[in-house]
């Protein structure tokens, strides 16, 4: 970089007239609206409660049917079957087992599908060549459901834990892969231009303007990523079980499934839903938030 | 581009365009044609035509975003700060951060970005929004920062592409009376262009007018310099209406 040619030296002595200065402030205020943050109660009413009272409703309209019709309970056991099944899981120390063995699973298995899809978004979105070559490849595995490895994999890595990180990898590779590629053709070009203009080398481009400016693109492919691979997890353990294959929940729902234990099987799906929402509401949804709200991209419904 | 000092010698144009011309393909029509052009350190200059005619082009090539096809750009103190039409601003950065941003990638060290980036938005009287976030701020409001952020860049050349072609009349008004002030105080070289005529007289020291395919500077009209014009006074009405004739004059040539 040459050295610089400073101008008209200390640019604080460049100060608009008073007259200019209240006549901007004025149109300022005139055009900017002052956004009404909702209040963290009022976001949480209108948020949390909805969902828990529809689904406070789906049980009991569930209860009532089991006390009015009476079915068969090994056919169609009630709330309460399915909570002292829980119980019994719990007491036992098997939902505990399984839910930290498939979370761990899962959570490394998709930390290990987020480290070679990122670089191989990287390469897609940057490198003309690859992305023609690679690209329509791994669009095609995104519609091939993982668990069409399974059988492959099990030949070729028999009942290990290898089998089910292989599912998981290939379930959420191409999801986290193509969700950078599009938050990279998403940035504006004048984006880029801009990054040039101010003198940015290539690194500098990609490090300071290119990937945040492509980061809301990058976190829903994350977040599909994330669900691809916890379902391919429990396609895995489900087809997968015995050899050194621990105990996770799809091993589970298959033990219950062979027991004929409908209302353990029931529990087991309930909690696999549960810890898909949970983790969906714990860790993307805030990430995701906050990253659409600092860009003003969050459509707030103000009721006012 | 060679970075040329500008203390070298005080007679060295801040721009020298000599026999440029531009294609963007290679059987494709002529988009400028042979642009020979000296502009002086400090000179205000308009380059205004229609759409269409390669103005924008020919400020892209003296930014360094584009190539010429023939001819030879130089631009003393080797690069030059530029803004667009849109303020392009970065949306994931606060308006302080933006212009910081700018230092940032000029070398500034850490500890003297903040107050720098503080001071630079007060000349366009910014400094209480410092902390908001692009979207937060109005049109005009966004071209400003940009205007904080491209004095960030410490150019003595400053390129705009029609910046205030798309904020409302009073706005732009307002915005006119900022950038003139800030040329005036700062002495930077400004190459501006617009289709709007009575800007390009309201502003100018110098107007270019360009014609259309091939793009070739047609006129050019120079303005004495009397101080602060309103784009309202007469003086500017009159230059504004000469313009336009010959604008109207370039535009019929066109016509099947």
């Amino acid at each position: 970089m040459p050295p610089e040619t400073t101008l008209a030296p200390p640019e604080a002595e460049v100060r608009p007239p008073n007259d200019l200065r209240t006549l901007e402030s004025g149109l300022d205020a005139l055009q900017t609206a002052p956004v009404a943050e909702k209040r963290a109660w009022r976001r949480f009413v209108a948020g949390v409660l909805p969902p828990v009272l529809f689904l406070i409703v789906l049980i009991v309209a569930w209860q009532v049917y089991v006390v009015v019709a009476h079915p068969r309970p090994d056919r169609f056991p009630g709330p309460l079957d399915v909570i002292n099944a829980l119980d019994d899981a719990w007491s036992t120390g098997r939902v505990q087992l399984a839910v930290a063995t498939s979370l761990g699973r899962g959570a490394l298995g998709f930390l290990i599908a987020v480290a070679i899809g990122t670089p191989l978004g990287l390469l897609l979105a940057e490198v003309r060549l690859v992305r023609r070559a690679l690209g329509p490849l791994i669009s095609g595995l995104q519609v091939l459901p993982s668990v069409a490895w399974v059988p492959a994999a099990i030949i070729w890595f028999g009942l290990s834990d290898a089998t089910v990180y292989f599912v998981v990898i290939m379930g959420a590779v191409p999801s986290i892969a193509n969700g950078l590629v599009s938050g990279i053709d998403q940035v504006p070009p004048q984006l880029r231009r801009v990054g040039i203009v101010l003198g940015a080398s290539r690194l500098q481009l990609a490090t300071l303007v290119v990937l945040p400016a492509a980061m809301p693109g990058y976190v829903g492919g994350l977040k599909q990523g994330w669900a691809f691979s916890w379902r391919s997890l429990m396609a895995a353990e489900i087809i997968a079980t015995g050899g050194t294959m621990g105990f996770g929940l799809g091993s589970m729902l298959q033990q219950n499934r062979e027991l004929a234990d409908l209302a353990g099987v029931l529990t087991t799906i309930l909690l696999i839903l549960a810890i898909g929402i949970l983790i969906e509401l714990v860790a993307f949804a805030p990430v995701e938030r906050k990253l659409l709200r600092g860009r003003g991209l969050l459509i707030t419904r103000n009721s006012k | 581009m060679s970075a040329q000092r500008p203390a070298a010698s005080a007679n060295d144009p801040a721009i020298k365009v000599t026999g440029l011309s531009k294609r963007f393909a290679d059987a494709g029509p002529l988009v400028l044609d042979r642009i020979n052009l000296r502009i002086e350190p400090g000179e205000f200059v308009c380059l205004l035509g229609a759409s269409g005619c390669g103005k924008s082009t020919l400020l892209n090539i003296i930014a360094g975003l584009e190539q010429p096809t023939s001819g030879t750009v130089s631009v003393a103190s080797g690069n030059a700060a530029v803004m667009f039409q849109d303020a392009a601003l970065f949306p994931w950065l606060s308006a302080r951060h933006n212009v910081e941003i700018a230092l940032a990638l000029r070398g500034v060290p850490r500890a003297q970005r903040r107050s720098q980036a503080l001071e630079l938005l007060d000349i366009v009287s910014l400094r209480d929004a410092a902390e908001k976030r692009p979207h937060e701020l109005s049109g005009g409001m966004r071209q400003r920062v940009a205007l904080a952020r491209s004095l960030a860049q410490d150019r003595p050349v400053l390129l705009m592409d029609e910046p205030f072609a798309a904020l409302d009349a009073i706005t732009r008004d307002l915005l006119h009376e900022q950038l003139e002030l800030v040329w005036r105080q700062t002495r930077r070289t400004i190459v501006f262009v617009t289709h709007n005529v009575r800007e390009a007289a309201r502003l100018g020291q110098r107007v270019l007018l360009m014609s259309s395919r091939p793009g070739r500077i047609a006129n050019e009209w120079r303005v004495e310099d009397t101080g602060q014009r309103r784009i309202e006074s007469p003086e500017v009405a009159s230059l504004a209406i000469e313009i336009t004739d010959q604008l109207r004059k370039e535009i019929r040539r066109n016509a099947a």
